[in-house]
């Protein structure tokens, strides 16, 4: 495992991160690299604090009182907490469980990032054509971009958001299970997507399909408990674990 | 007989009892509703509306100056108390949710729904009235501003907190600041139900005589000027309906008749507007992120 890290670039670093919903501890010590343009997965039973592990990542737990943060996550060398959380969240994206289309126009949808960055005009138009193709969704709806974004099916939508998030070029992207809600040809496209957005893109995603994890991850962490158990290269989460703990989840012995 | 025929005929005596309570409800409402068509419809002119009052005693004449004023004092207050109870919304849902204080200020709100209107009235007579020596129009709308207020407060809070926080974080997500968040995104989700919480405000102090009473009060001449009293048709109404004059009387049916029809209307637009899919949008974010039916 030394040998494979040592030509990869890390783009993020967890380091020895705690942190609280008030007095309730979510996360112990968590150690993390996130390198550049892989996907990392996380994977864990329900509650084990995979999609707060997440979510500390743009700092979405700003947003609520009495969240408390420990130790230190690293963004290109610099912690996250030093910097402007706008800056941050944009350079730094997410995509949510259920598709989270805005009330406008499926354009103005994607244009909605490029907009706050103060862009305008053609550079507007091509941007958001730019990031739907990107995100294969432009032969679908090129024709109808002014219509309600609600007009699209539950994996257009998704493919939507995805657009959106990219629209803005950040440098991560983090998915909360962003197939749990769609069909399976559905899932499939957005999983072909996360493959192809990771050569521009790094991608982390939570999941609660193993399968799902195995089949797009370069590198998977198992949660358990508010612990990362383990942190491996996927195929090797998935064939030999170095812990116990890990084999009898991803065999399915319990989780 | 056996328990479950029992039961299902226990089940039905209740729904009778509940079917006879909720016509006799109805019957009294349409009572009033009907009378009110039929003798407002019958003294229906149009000299009502452009001419105005004549000598008491003395036959004809209109209610010119009450149509004006209604009109003059209902815009008013609703230009004074829409902007205001909308931001005040805002605050309760989007900024206070997480301070004791403004969630006690929101109770007081709520609270304030229901304050009996003649209070709004009395406590504007000491501040805007007593002061100045004589009653004004402005002083009316005022204190119907005070009464829509908590209830456009209310509404928007109440319609605000139907926006999924999921909306929210996908917004913040992508880097936008907390008043771009609301104005571009929940905003927009909400603005139809904010729009009809608008309208019934406006419908709710549209009928209101008890404010105005100790304020605007009453005025035979038609004027414009906000710092004179000002008649409105729900006080000219209240004195006619005391006063001598069978065609005061006849006037007052055909004054409460249009009223009636405009707040009528009023609340139809509201819940036109609140169930031709035109809320549609929010509560298809509703149930796509919770997964629940909604709306």
């Amino acid at each position: 495992m030394v040998e494979t890290q040592t030509a990869l670039k890390t783009r993020m670093e967890v380091k020895n991160l705690n942190f609280y919903y008030g007095s309730t501890q979510a996360l112990k010590n968590i150690n993390m690299p996130i390198y550049d343009r892989k996907v990392t997965a996380l994977i864990g039973p329900s509650g084990c604090g995979k999609t707060t592990l997440l979510r500390c990542l743009n700092r979405m737990h700003d947003l609520y009182p009495n969240n408390r943060y420990e130790g230190d996550i690293l963004l290109d060398g610099e912690s996250i907490f030093n910097m402007d959380v706008i800056d941050l969240r944009s350079k730094v994206g997410m995509v949510f469980q259920k598709p989270t289309p805005f009330p406008m126009s499926i354009f103005d949808n994607v244009a909605f990032g490029l907009r706050l960055k103060g862009i305008k005009g053609t550079e507007l138009k091509d941007r958001v054509e730019k990031a739907l193709k990107d995100a294969a969704l432009w032969d679908e709806v090129k024709d109808r971009l002014k219509d309600s974004a609600f007009s699209l099916s539950g994996g257009q939508q998704q493919r939507l958001c995805i657009a959106r998030a990219i629209a803005v070029e950040p440098e991560v992207l983090l998915f909360d299970e962003p197939t749990s809600a769609l069909d399976p040809i559905s899932t499939a496209k957005i999983e072909e997507l996360i493959v192809e957005l990771k050569r521009k893109i790094t991608i982390v995603i939570v999941t609660h399909n193993m399968q799902q994890a195995a089949r797009i991850s370069d590198y998977t962490g198992f949660m358990y408990l508010g612990e990362l158990i383990e942190f491996n290269p996927t195929e090797k989460i998935f064939t030999k674990p170095d812990e116990k703990l890990t084999e009898d989840y991803v065999t399915g012995r319990f989780g | 007989m056996s328990r479950k025929t029992l039961r299902k005929l226990f089940s039905n005596f209740m729904l009778f009892v509940s079917f006879l309570t909720a016509a006799y409800g109805i019957f009294w409402l349409f009572w009033i509703l009907g009378s009110l068509f039929i003798n407002g419809f019958k003294y229906l002119s149009p000299e009502l509306i452009y001419l105005d009052p004549t000598p008491a005693g003395q036959e004809g004449g209109g209610l010119r100056p009450a149509f004006v004023g209604h009109l003059i004092i209902t815009s008013l207050a609703t230009i004074m108390g829409v902007p205001v109870g909308i931001m005040a919304g805002i605050y309760f849902a989007e900024y206070g949710r997480h301070s004791k204080f403004f969630m006690t200020l929101r109770q007081i709100t709520d609270i304030m729904v229901s304050t009996p209107s003649i209070l709004m009235g009395a406590v504007v007579y000491a501040v805007l009235v007593k002061p100045v020596g004589h009653f004004n129009g402005f002083s009316g709308a005022v204190a119907l501003a005070l009464l829509m207020l908590p209830v456009i407060a209310i509404t928007t809070d109440e319609m605000l907190k139907l926006v999924p926080k999921e909306l929210r974080e996908a917004a913040y997500a992508l880097g936008a600041y907390k008043w771009q968040v609301i104005k571009d995104v929940v905003m927009r989700a909400a603005k139809v139900g904010i729009l009809t919480g608008v309208l019934l405000g406006v419908a709710r102090i549209a009928g209101e005589t008890a404010p105005l009473l100790f304020t605007s009060f009453n005025n035979n001449v038609l004027t414009f000027d906000l710092r004179d009293p000002m008649a409105s048709l729900t006080v000219t109404m209240f004195n006619y309906v005391m006063g001598p004059y069978h065609y005061w009387h006849q006037q007052s049916w055909a004054a409460a008749f249009i009223l009636t029809m405009g707040v009528l209307l009023l609340s139809i637009i509201a819940r036109v507007l609140l169930h031709r899919n035109l809320l549609e949008p929010l509560f298809y974010i509703v149930r796509s992120i919770t997964g629940k039916k909604g709306g």
